[in-house]
């Protein structure tokens, strides 16, 4: 009867096998897909022919219509604004949040979390009011400031300097550290593993994001990626897929190639953002 | 060291977010309930308070009602699905199989693309006649279909497009909760005979409901926050049939220049988000805040 058993459950489980390749290869299909046409003439994206001739005529074409060099220095100096100043931002209002009872802390905690419901893509009508006032239309800053103070940042990070024993703090300041030196040297070190899993998933979201960047940029000279792709591929004219296909590869491999090279610390990140 | 210099330094050190978080999610909140009830301002007229007026035409604007419905498809056909795929996702991709990385790596990247980039493939395969899809079902027979431009197609749809970019996300979620289930269970379950279903429906399953309910809560806050993809496939057309609230607000302050109703609409946007997130707060995670 065991063998019986054993041997349902390797059928079983070889069937459901092919079941996760076949799931495997239909969610992968769409990007391969995209994949082969931009390298290919467009003839082949509508009539596929395994042996149809390679070509990178579809990547000088787009580069000739739309400055995607341009666009990927934009969200290049875009993600090189947010990030670092997110770190420092939320680093300094964790530790407030993680080692002092301030007066109002609390309820001032609350206001952060609130942040994580209300993001900033909600408030679009205001935002864009008030980056008016500022004269921040239309530049790197203008995408980037209402998204610096991340209150999902200085949650993680609270919880991790929550889990750090406040002995090294008194060590540290027996031996005369100050309260940034403190951070500095004792906070920071320890919370590293934090600090990488935010700075990935930072890093894909505002390497994607679109409809806020959408709004407030209106020059080549700041449009991200996504944007300058969405305006590109949404023409009125007749819609050349190998073009798209290539333009769209183009938009997304700096952080798919990325993803590709580091895939277990992005998901390693994803997950340790997702629990805590 | 006395209470109120540390008071002070607490302050100093949360003061950089604190100025940034007020201007960009606390003011522009509450500006928005305020916009909500009055005019428009115009060279010619200043603002007026209008009291609810927006809303009342807000209750008579079959376009709110519309997109108020689509949201709500779009969150009945994606979430349940997504949820169900990604823990089929997580449970094959906990195991030990050949390829792992590889079909891993295939369910989770459709995370890494923006929505607009997913929008651009997908929007090919749903192109009518040469369209992938069409192509496919020609095979079989069947006549071609403008799939994007029927109002009975378009959302669903978008629906299929929606789960293959979000299930792979919510697995990485229900593999973090696989990991906190003891092996020694499954051992056990084995020793006793018990199949692999009864294993999942009696152990697994009961022990990753938190996660479910944390995906439910956030699946449904996204729901209401995706729209990029409309600005390639449909915007939000045909008729309608495929706007979603989001966009709705969008297209009302930025295409018909209309702020003071585009902020009555964001005011109903951040009420619904708000009921979720109490409904998470109460009901699911008190533990995770004040932990």
């Amino acid at each position: 009867m065991t063998n019986n058993l054993t041997q349902n459950f390797k059928l079983s489980a070889s069937l459901e096998l092919i079941g996760a390749y076949l799931l495997a290869a239909f969610w992968i299909f769409p990007l391969i897909y995209a994949f082969w046409a931009a390298f290919h003439d467009t003839q082949y994206a509508i009539h596929f022919d395994l042996f149809a001739p390679l070509t990178l005529d579809n990547f000088r074409e787009v580069m000739s219509q739309a400055p995607f060099l341009r666009y990927g220095l934009n969200t290049f100096m875009l993600v090189s604004f947010i990030l670092p100043l997110q770190l420092v931002v939320s680093t300094l209002a964790a530790y407030a949040f993680a080692r002092y009872k301030f007066v109002g802390s609390n309820v001032a905690f609350v206001l952060v979390l609130v942040q994580l419901m209300i993001t900033p893509e909600i408030l679009i009508v205001q935002n864009y009011g008030t980056l008016a006032k500022l004269g921040l239309v239309d530049t790197i800053a203008g995408i980037g400031l209402p998204y610096v103070a991340s209150a999902f940042c200085i949650f993680l990070l609270r919880q991790t300097f929550k889990s750090i024993p406040k002995e090294l703090e008194d060590a540290a300041q027996l031996e005369g550290c100050g309260t940034l030196g403190l951070l500095w040297r004792v906070y920071v070190p320890l919370a590293m593993p934090t600090y990488l899993a935010f700075s990935l998933v930072s890093l894909s979201h505002h390497w994607n994001n679109f409809l806020w960047p959408l709004i407030i940029t209106n020059s080549v000279e700041t449009r991200p990626l996504t944007v300058g792709l969405g305006i590109f591929s949404a023409p009125e004219s007749g819609v050349d897929w190998s073009i798209v296909s290539a333009a769209t590869l183009l938009s997304v491999a700096p952080l798919l190639i990325a993803f590709l090279l580091f895939q277990k610390q992005f998901v390693q990140s994803f997950m340790q953002a997702g629990i805590k | 060291m006395s209470d109120k210099p540390r008071s002070m330094q607490g302050w100093l050190l949360f003061a950089p977010a604190a100025v940034l978080l007020v201007a960009f999610t606390h003011y522009p909140t509450i500006a928005t309930f305020i916009n909500s009830l009055f005019t428009n301002s115009s060279v010619i007229r200043p603002s007026r308070f209008s009291g609810l007026q927006s809303y009342q035409d807000l209750a008579n604007d079959p376009v709110f009602w519309k997109v108020l419905v689509n949201n709500m498809w779009l969150a009945l056909g994606t979430i349940p699905t997504s949820i169900g795929l990604a823990i089929i996702m997580a449970l094959v991709v906990n195991k030990a199989i050949p390829g792992r990385g590889l079909v891993r790596m295939a369910y989770f990247t459709p995370t890494m693309l923006p929505m607009i980039a997913a929008a651009n493939i997908w929007l090919f395969f749903y192109t009518p006649e040469i369209g992938l899809l069409d192509r496919a079902l020609a095979i079989f027979g069947v006549d071609s279909h403008n799939w994007l431009g029927d109002t009975s197609t378009v959302l669903p749809s978008i629906i299929v497009m929606t789960i293959w970019k979000e299930a792979g996300f919510f697995m990485i979620f229900y593999l973090a909760g696989l990991q906190t289930i003891s092996p020694e269970l499954e051992e056990a379950a084995k020793l006793e005979g018990s199949s692999r279903w009864n294993y999942f429906w009696r152990i697994q399953f009961p022990l990753l409901l938190p996660t479910t309910l944390f995906v439910l809560i956030n699946a449904f806050l996204n729901s209401f926050k995706l729209v990029d993809h409309l600005f390639v496939l449909t915007k939000g057309g045909p008729d309608n049939a495929s706007n979603l609230l989001l966009y709705y607000i969008y297209e009302t302050a930025f295409s018909f220049l209309d702020t003071s109703y585009a902020s009555a609409l964001t005011v109903v946007l951040l009420i619904l988000l708000a009921v979720t997130a109490l409904t998470q707060f109460f009901f699911v995670d008190k533990r995770v805040h004040y932990r």
